[in-house]
């Protein structure tokens, strides 16, 4: 296990210590977007499209402009004069931020009603007369490259279908013809369905210019405020906004989840209305909106696993159509359209594997984020969980000796997967036994045994999953040709107390806390006498945000190299004090000492001060250090997770009794964080697995809007969670860790998605698709009756 | 529009105002009266980041209009406890990390004085019933269920000693 190297008051890595953030949110005084008012603050509503494909005829604004208080309506027709009413996505597509003539999905923004209130903003919304002409809509993507299928984007050049992009990774004759001579072949389609990330807090922006000084200032909920700043200055340098005059404040987001790295139409709407009038315009998602745009997932795969009739994995392939709406808007890195879905050959040691991936339009909102997964991970995982599974059904093997048979093993590490990835580290085998170990398995194997004789539905699911995050390393991973590294920069005040800034941004993961532990174990300067500041690109340096697992990956090792810097610096001061040579100083946590003589020695709060009173002749003055780091690969941050379920037969209904998650993030920062946020991350795991989807009719229509329908689990639906650790570090991060936030998300879906089926096994059920909910296994225990 | 003179009690103060019929009560805590701490997360009472307390028992402010608040007594997250101190129920949720992004905190916070207030020594079912009119989407819901426990039983003590 972990050894702490600080004392409980330093509060270093490996110590539980409280969150500093949480004094304002408890008493009230948190700071969200919508809190922000400012002097002659406007609000803004979106007018948006009952249909999911329809022709604009008209747009009559003159109702709306009538009434007190109504002062603009912005139509795309009035962004067009600027040039701005299309605007690029990270993927090398095009949105409309607000259309001319055609509108493309359901909910889709039509124009804008500035007011001097909100709800004269809203009476205005109601008032605006669009004439619409529909269209029928294309709503399936199995339909999408039909002959007689609508060509949505005729605005593209050279696009003279509904096909976005083709992918693929591996090699695919190799792997055909593994499986085609394999003792045993399962295959399957697996969905991943279309879900939203629903933070409780929806997505909104005040965007305020000054026509004195040309600034503008936009508080935004962004994970990422930099990138979001560089893509103002690129989409608008045209009409005269300049990077150095734009600050994008991110200021505390009440959950993120990936919902919000993209720029949604209205954000911009926004800054050109904000542009125009030169008053603050304030723009607030509600929650219809918030769930009806923008999704995660939604990935139809065809699945084949080969293998010996033993049990070995020999082969993966796996083909998946992919709904991207009516644009690719997937918030990945540029090179990585299908994200790092090829880590979809799994904690397992085999040779051949092939991944492809077609990629559609559809007349439904677009998306793609990275919903607290590190660019479809998910996705991958659920496809070789449930196949690993599929299989040990197949050949009638327990779900775990089918694992540890296929396990790549310890000593592999680091590992080249057959799909490309250099897996750092990970002890496969004693994670999941810890876990078998924790839920009681065996005990578990002879209930079900008994259980099953009785003629009742108990299920044991598995999940040992790799994931993938950490991006950069900047060689590969780009956001529109920005590297992905990240950055921390750090101030020592001479009372030997710091302020630290980063690239990054905190939403909910706790980094006020987190950032100031590595300091305290890198300098010795207690969590509780340094601030962290994040979010506000006029004084936060430059970074790529909180997404994928990557601050502690990217921004925390920033933070660690840093510290290094100020040490060094430390050292030649401390000689100095000394009055020894620099080479014999030596360092432990919080002091330097002579050699031989640790009775002589200077605190780093005695040399901070000396650093800006008793500089060494020479030395520039000052106890500062910067630091960009660029990961020189991604981490691998692994799992065993366990499920036991119980199901009822006569009515469906599926009873979580025990939950059990085995979590292996390298060394870990502050535990009790890292607990909360495998709690978390599990509740979200559930969410698909057995409640969450968005539902279209055959018209394009969202059946699930509002959280009346559309479930976000309750305390009652979350189950209690059990977790775990086991510890394998990070061989190349500079303290070891990996990141792990969204492991859970990953891991969860298939193991809950194992038990259930496996509950259903004896009844012959081999399949289901998530959301796994009671009428689904309702409706699949009739047809196997009826079958049988 | 129609407009209406109100006059209710907030954390203690009163306040007098003018208000449109149609203002909602989390709008006129939030904008008319600076009390931030009250968030709206759905404007359909299904999230419950609005909770406040009206007349002792806890409501979804974003589904209530102003004008029937005319003369109650209101507590908002602000009101909990006197300035720079912590109620048991925002000790606890400190102390067993009972919240990430804070969003839902100062309703569930609300939301749980209510629930302790008609049991005092509820189980973690009737906790996790207790709470599910006020969505987390970060916590996953087993550290506010345990915060709920700490606070339960700090109170209990303080009763036992005050008898």
């Amino acid at each position: 296990m972990f050894k702490c190297k600080t004392s409980p008051e330093v509060g270093g890595m490996g110590h539980s210590v409280k969150r500093k953030e949480d004094a304002r949110f408890l008493h009230g005084k948190g700071n969200y977007v919508d809190d922000v008012k400012l002097p002659g603050q406007l609000m803004m509503v979106m007018v948006r499209s009952p249909y999911a494909y329809a022709k604009i005829k008209s747009i009559n604004k003159e109702k709306a402009l009538a009434i007190p208080g109504v002062l603009a309506v912005i139509t795309g027709y009035d962004l067009k004069e600027f040039n701005l009413h299309w605007m690029p996505t990270l993927l090398s597509d095009t949105q409309m931020v607000l259309p001319t003539d055609t509108v493309m999905h359901q909910s889709q923004e039509v124009c804008a009603v500035i007011a001097t209130d909100r709800y004269i903003a809203v009476d205005g919304a109601e008032a605006v007369e669009v004439d619409y002409e529909p269209m029928k809509a294309l709503v399936d993507p199995y339909k999408a490259l039909d002959d007689d299928a609508p060509l949505l984007r005729p605005d593209k050049e050279g696009q003279e279908d509904n096909q976005i992009y083709h992918w693929e990774k591996g090699d695919r004759a190799k792997t055909d013809d593994v499986i085609a001579k394999a003792d045993v072949v399962v295959k399957e389609r697996v969905y991943l369905p279309r879900i939203h990330v629903a933070s409780i807090e929806t997505c909104g922006c005040n965007a305020s210019y000054d026509k004195d000084t040309k600034k503008l200032t936009v508080y935004l909920t962004t994970q990422a405020p930099h990138a979001i700043r560089t893509i103002v200055a690129l989409v608008a340098g045209h009409v005269g906004l300049s990077e150095e005059k734009i600050r994008v404040i991110a200021p505390d987001i009440g959950g993120g989840f990936g919902g919000k790295v993209p720029v949604y139409p209205a954000y911009v709407v926004a800054i050109a209305a904000t542009f125009l009038i030169g008053k603050p315009v304030k723009w607030i998602e509600d929650r219809s909106e918030n769930l009806v745009n923008g999704f995660a997932r939604d990935y139809h795969m065809d699945c084949e696993l080969a293998a010996t009739k033993d049990g070995k994995i020999q082969a993966f392939k796996v083909s998946t159509l992919a709904d991207h709406g009516y644009t690719d808007s997937s918030a990945n890195p540029s090179k990585f359209p299908t994200g790092m879905f090829s880590i979809c050959t799994g904690s397992y040691d085999y040779e051949h594997a092939f991944a492809e991936l077609d990629a559609v339009y559809t007349n439904k909102a677009p998306g793609g984020v990275a919903y607290r997964c590190s660019f479809r991970v998910t996705e991958a995982v659920h496809a070789i969980e449930r196949m690993v599974d599929k299989l040990a059904a197949e050949i009638k093997m327990d779900p775990a000796e089918i694992r540890f048979k296929n396990f790549i093993k310890k000593e592999q590490f680091p590992y080249a997967s057959p799909l490309g990835w250099n897996y750092d580290s990970g002890d496969y085998k004693q994670t999941l036994e810890k876990a078998m170990e924790m839920i009681g398995y065996d005990d578990y194997k002879k209930e079900q045994a008994e259980k099953r004789a009785q003629g009742k539905l108990m299920g044991i699911g598995i999940c040992t999953f790799t994931e993938v995050v950490g991006a950069g390393p900047s060689k590969d991973f780009d956001i529109l040709g920005i590297a992905m590294f990240d950055s921390a920069e750090i101030r020592v005040h001479p009372t030997g107390k710091a302020l630290a800034r980063f690239g990054t941004k905190s939403q909910g993961q706790g980094h006020e806390t987190t950032y100031a532990q590595i300091l305290a174990e890198e300098l010795g300067i207690p969590y509780t006498d340094i601030e962290i500041d994040e979010g506000d690109t006029d004084t936060a340096p430059y970074g790529l945000g909180t997404y994928a697992s990557r601050s502690t990956p990217t921004a925390g090792a920033a933070a660690a190299m840093a510290a290094r810097k100020l040490k060094d610096k430390g050292r030649k001061i401390a000689a100095h004090l000394l009055e020894v040579s620099e080479e014999d100083i030596e360092w432990e946590v919080g002091k330097y000492f002579v050699k031989g003589a640790p009775e002589k020695s200077k605190t780093i709060q005695d040399v901070a001060f000396a650093a800006y009173t008793n500089i060494p002749p020479g030395m520039e003055p000052g106890f500062e250090a910067t630091h960009y780091y660029d990961p020189p690969n991604l981490t691998f941050p692994n799992g065993a997770y366990i499920c036991v379920v119980e199901v009822e037969e006569e009515t469906g209904a599926i009873d979580v009794k025990r939950f059990v998650a085995i979590d292996d993030c390298g060394n870990v920062i502050n535990p009790m964080i890292v607990e909360g946020q495998v709690h978390g991350g599990l509740t979200q795991g559930i969410a698909p697995a057995m409640y969450e989807g968005i539902v279209y009719d055959d018209e394009g229509n969202v059946l699930n809007g509002t959280l009346m329908d559309y479930l976000v689990p309750t305390a009652v639906e979350s189950p209690h969670w059990e977790t775990g650790h086991t510890i394998t570090p990070s061989p190349h991060h500079p303290l070891g860790a990996k990141g792990v936030a969204e492991s859970p998300t990953v891991g969860a879906p298939p193991a809950i998605a194992n038990a259930i089926i496996d509950a259903l096994y004896p009844l012959g059920i081999k399949h289901l698709d998530i959301p796994i909910t009671p009428d689904k296994v309702w409706d699949a225990i009739q047809v196997a009756k009826a079958k049988a | 529009m129609g407009k209406h003179n109100v006059t209710m009690t907030i954390n203690g103060e009163s306040v007098t105002a003018e208000v449109d019929s149609r203002l909602l009560l989390v709008h006129f805590i939030r904008e008319n009266l600076d009390l931030t701490g009250t968030h709206i997360g759905c404007d359909t009472s299904n999230c419950g980041a609005c909770t406040i307390m009206l007349d002792g028992k806890s409501i979804k402010s974003c589904t209530y209009l102003t004008v029937r608040a005319d003369g109650a007594n209101i507590t908002t997250i602000e009101g909990v406890a006197a300035e720079g101190t912590n109620s048991h129920l925002q000790q606890a949720f400190h102390d067993q990390h009972g919240l990430h992004c804070g969003f839902c905190t100062p309703g569930m916070i609300i939301r749980s004085m209510d629930l302790l207030k008609t049991n005092p020594n509820p189980t973690e079912e009737e906790i996790r019933w207790g709470i599910s009119g006020n969505l987390c989407r970060c916590t996953g819901y087993n550290n506010i269920v345990k915060s709920v426990q700490q606070a339960a039983t700090e109170m209990a003590k303080e009763k036992e000693a005050s008898v």
